[in-house]
């Protein structure tokens, strides 16, 4: 039967948010103190400036603490069988030293979370998921052999992204990352000690994901850090506000910001499936049964409601919390979920909530946008375009070994 | 995997289980022009609905021992009286008293010494208000639960029906009483209506008898209605020829019918492909393939253990895996080389229902040991003396007793080892000297059934009476849970008919024909 492990001294409860291993130095690098909770630990908005912490990850590198990221340990003879019955898509392919993306759903095929599936060694996975999910892994292992442990206060991790990723890391001395492919697992070190490497992200860009040991999570900062102290590259430290922009470019969603969990959905029909946040390519048919395949069968058989879709903005002001319209002045279809403005596209990015009717998209989206005028408020209309593709992608991402900047 | 290119007669069935639900699914199911085919894992059909010789010459009951609830909708649509279907004569039951003065609890008068007037119409009164309240349910009982979301045209229509049942079939003033006491407990409505402890004590101990209730846990009335349904449409007897001749019958009719019967032929399991139930595996090896498979088995067993749970979401294997399913009573047999006696009871007394059960107090500290793992110092006892009626069951001169006695909690403290065994059959029997002096002197073979014996040989998960609590959470449209709660399943091609299934158990033979009513509604669509 399944088994659960939560490793650790319990937490303090006085001390309502965690510092992660390398707090330390982010509390250093930190000069405007702008602090927001994230999965019970202190995690940095923005260290200085925004602008430069997003420049940072689009031109040159960026290092984020992701430590906080809900991490589990997946083992046993039934580790796959578990993991193929939870999620949507087929991971029997994933060999060992891949990652792949995935979501999960409830019986009603409704989306829980989403997150990735690291195959670390033969038969041993990891499972990141954006918010808890031990309950739920643990309903799901009744009956199979498999020892679930949460392990996200164990692992230390640390985000390396930008076109400089690359050489960031191996001028630090991380071995191995040339023949590292996008997806890809390598078990590897610096400086002698061991550290696991992905070539994962959130930024739609060429990057990086260090695993380690949290003992060892000051000496792979510093280590990562030399490379800029000896004159070589430039690294900053971003905060989730960065990654937020630069993950709206990519088109990558958030559960739970851009649409309701249905673990945290009271209402009737305010969760979401993932055709209807555009995960239908992440949903598997052909393999064994998985939660919510009953439910979702059913749905792909129906015109689809509505859809998260991305959205361009015609001008500069800000579509923030707006209204979508079937026509200038028409009826309220739906609404804009986030948005940023794109410094590197020039472009009002969003992901909006929108109705089809008749499993049709609208002919035609606009936008009510309030915005302000040296503090008096303006109201105007804008055209929206809907993107089938990320806005923001680039060929290095996918390179290997990645250009050497 | 299964060859799918294989052609499968479209109205094939096998039913897993031949209990009495499984035989009377299979009845109704040949009547309509289905093959069925019944695979039972043990050596006789009819599950709970029993009779077994448990030492030389005596035979008896096997599990449940009085019939109260057979309903009379499946005895007219199988012709059951031709197939040989004996009930016996109706019995009343008995509470009994140590000092003598035996109550008497008949359809709607009591009988007895030292009885107010005001009690004695009190209980004409109660009965009449309660079996009401529980031939409201009626439409309820006898059709799949509705669902609240996504209803069919049939759902809509139980519910109205129930709807016109409790407003103008009770009126509006009883309507409002049964919603006031519909949800709570049978102790608070007791006191409210009767004086006397005895009465008390007999009803609580029938409201709460397989469950894991005390007469103050809430819903009690509900479970109390349940009971009372059986009394809405026929009448308590002790089958002449003990409850496997109720069987024999449903047997005979079956197989009137042309339903193919194997015992001792045990599922392993059923063979699922693409979320479509396609047949099932023997023990032995042997794989049977049909288009639609219907479970006798409790639910846990059909979903837990019949199959593999990956084949299920996760939400809906958790919610089988959390419904409640250990049961609390412990049956005994005795072979007695005399006619018990008791003092102020007649032989034709002897034989009707005797309830130990004499005050609500005890009914209530009978069930507090259970709540914590141990079983009652002071048992609640329902006794029969079947060979009274029917001396076959016992050698001449002798005669068998058949007890159900609670609270023997499945999952017992120390377990249910032979000194645990011994202790509580020393229990029952301490309890009965106090009616029956002299009565271990008597005894010249007995069994004691643990719910966990009953688990092993009857195949019930937890050795429970209905596969599962009757509270009201899993109860209807939530029974055994939401979402296999109209007979079919999440499994396609997989329905259930058994005591787990709506309305629970009983041999009443309602889970059984609503299911095939179910599984010919569904074909039909």
């Amino acid at each position: 039967m399944s088994k659960v492990i939560q490793q650790g001294p319990a937490h303090d409860f006085k001390k309502v948010l965690r510092h992660s291993p390398f707090h330390d130095r982010i509390e250093q690098q930190s000069q405007i103190k702008s602090w927001s909770p994230w999965n019970g630990y202190q995690t940095a908005r923005v260290f200085d400036s925004l602008s430069a912490e997003y420049f940072a990850i689009r031109s040159s590198c960026s290092v984020m603490d992701l430590t906080p990221m809900e991490k589990y340990r997946i083992t046993g003879v039934d580790a796959l069988k578990f993991l193929n019955r939870l999620v949507t898509r087929d991971i029997s392919n994933i060999k060992p030293g891949r990652v792949t993306y995935v979501v999960w759903c409830n019986d009603e095929g409704k989306v829980l979370d989403d997150g990735t599936i690291f195959h670390l060694q033969q038969g041993e996975y990891r499972l990141c998921s954006q918010h808890h999910q031990l309950d739920w892994l643990l309903i799901s292992s009744l009956g199979m052999d498999v020892t679930i442990s949460e392990e996200t206060h164990e692992v230390a991790a640390l985000s390396v992204q930008g076109p400089t990723a690359y050489s960031v890391l191996t001028a630090a001395g991380f071995v191995g990352l040339d023949s590292l492919k996008p997806f890809g697992i390598v078990h590897t070190s610096f400086n002698g000690t061991d550290v696991t490497v992905s070539r994962t992200g959130y930024t739609g860009d060429l990057g990086y994901e260090l695993w380690v040991d949290p003992a060892n999570a000051l000496s792979m900062w510093d280590c990562v850090f030399s490379v800029k102290e000896r004159g070589l590259y430039d690294i900053r430290c971003i905060g989730l506000e960065a990654l937020e922009m630069v993950r709206i470019e990519a088109g990558f969603i958030m559960p739970g910001d851009d649409f309701n969990t249905a673990e945290t959905t009271i209402r009737a029909g305010h969760d979401r499936s993932p055709f209807e946040v555009g995960l239908g390519w992440v949903v598997n048919f052909d393999k064994g049964h998985f939660t919510g395949k009953q439910a979702l069968l059913k749905e792909k058989a129906l015109p689809i409601q509505r859809r998260l879709v991305k959205l361009s903005v015609e001008g500069n002001k800000s579509p923030d919390q707006a209204f979508i319209y079937d026509a200038k002045n028409g009826n309220n279809i739906g609404a804009i979920k986030v948005q940023c403005w794109s410094p590197i596209l020039k472009a009002n990015l969003a992901l909006a909530d929108i109705e089809y009717a008749n499993g049709k998209p609208p002919t035609e989206l606009w936008t009510e946008i309030f915005y302000q005028k040296e503090l008096a408020w303006r109201v105007q209309w804008a055209r929206c375009t809907v993107s089938e593709t990320a806005f923001w992608s680039h060929s290095r991402r996918s390179a290997t070994p990645p250009p050497a900047y | 995997m299964t060859n799918s290119s294989v052609s499968v007669d479209p109205k094939s069935v096998i039913i897993v289980g031949g209990g009495h639900n499984g035989l009377v699914c299979a009845s109704y199911l040949a009547k309509a022009g289905y093959s069925v085919e019944i695979l039972e894992a043990r050596s006789t059909v009819g599950g709970g609905a029993a009779t077994t010789q448990f030492a030389d010459g005596f035979q008896v009951s096997g599990l449940a021992h009085v019939l109260h609830s057979l309903h009379p909708t499946v005895c007219k649509d199988l012709r059951l009286e031709n197939s040989g279907l004996k009930t016996g004569a109706t019995i009343e039951t008995i509470a009994l008293d140590t000092d003598g003065n035996h109550l008497t609890l008949g359809l709607n008068d009591l009988a007895g010494s030292a009885l107010s007037s005001k009690d004695r119409e009190a209980y004409s009164a109660f009965k009449q208000e309660f079996r009401g309240y529980a031939s409201a349910l009626e439409p309820l009982m006898m059709n799949k639960p509705p669902r609240l979301k996504n209803m069919d045209k049939k759902d809509k229509f139980t519910l109205a029906k129930l709807g016109l049942k409790l407003r103008f079939g009770l009126g509006a003033d009883a309507m409002s009483e049964f919603l006031r006491v519909g949800g709570i407990n049978i102790y608070d409505v007791l006191n409210d209506v009767f004086d006397d402890p005895r009465i008390k004590g007999a009803i609580a101990a029938d409201a709460i008898m397989g469950q894991h209730m005390g007469p103050r846990t809430p819903t009690t009335v509900l479970t109390y209605l349940h009971r009372l349904w059986g009394e809405t449409h026929s009448q308590p007897s002790l089958p002449p020829g003990g409850m496997g001749q109720v069987a024999k019958a449903l047997l005979t009719d079956a197989k009137d019918r042309g339903v193919q019967i194997r015992t001792e032929a045990t599922v392993e399991a059923i063979i699922i492909s693409d979320g479509k139930a396609t047949g099932v595996k023997l023990v032995s090896g042997e794989q049977l393939n049909a288009a639609l498979i219907v479970s006798n088995a409790d639910a846990k067993t059909t979903f837990l253990k019949l199959m593999d749970v990956a084949e299920l979401d996760a939400m809906f294997a958790h919610r089988i895996h959390k419904t409640r399913t250990n049961g609390n009573v412990a049956k005994l047999h005795f072979g007695l080389n005399e006619l018990p006696t008791i003092n102020g009871l007649s032989t034709d007394q002897l034989g009707q229902r005797l309830l130990v059960a004499p005050n609500l107090r005890y009914v209530e500290h009978a069930f507090n040991h259970a709540k914590y793992g141990e079983y009652s110092q002071q048992p609640i006892l329902e006794i029969t003396i079947p060979s009274i009626a029917d001396p076959s069951l016992a050698p001449s001169g002798h005669h068998v007793m058949s007890v159900s006695a609670s609270f023997a909690p499945y999952a017992l403290k120390e377990g249910w080892d032979e000194l645990q065994r011994k202790a509580f059959v020393d229990t029952v029997i301490a309890v009965l000297e106090q009616y029956v002096p002299g009565f271990a002197n008597t005894i010249v073979a007995q069994e004691l059934l643990t719910p966990v014996d009953i688990e092993e040989q009857y195949h019930v998960t937890g050795g429970h009476w209905h596969h599962g609590e009757l509270a009201i959470d899993q109860s209807f449209m939530m029974r055994p849970v939401h979402g296999a709660a109209q007979y079919d399943t999440p499994i396609n091609g997989l329905f259930l008919c058994g005591a787990g299934a709506h309305p629970g158990g009983g041999i009443t033979g309602i889970p059984g024909r609503n299911a095939a009513r179910r599984v010919i509604e569904m074909g039909r669509s």
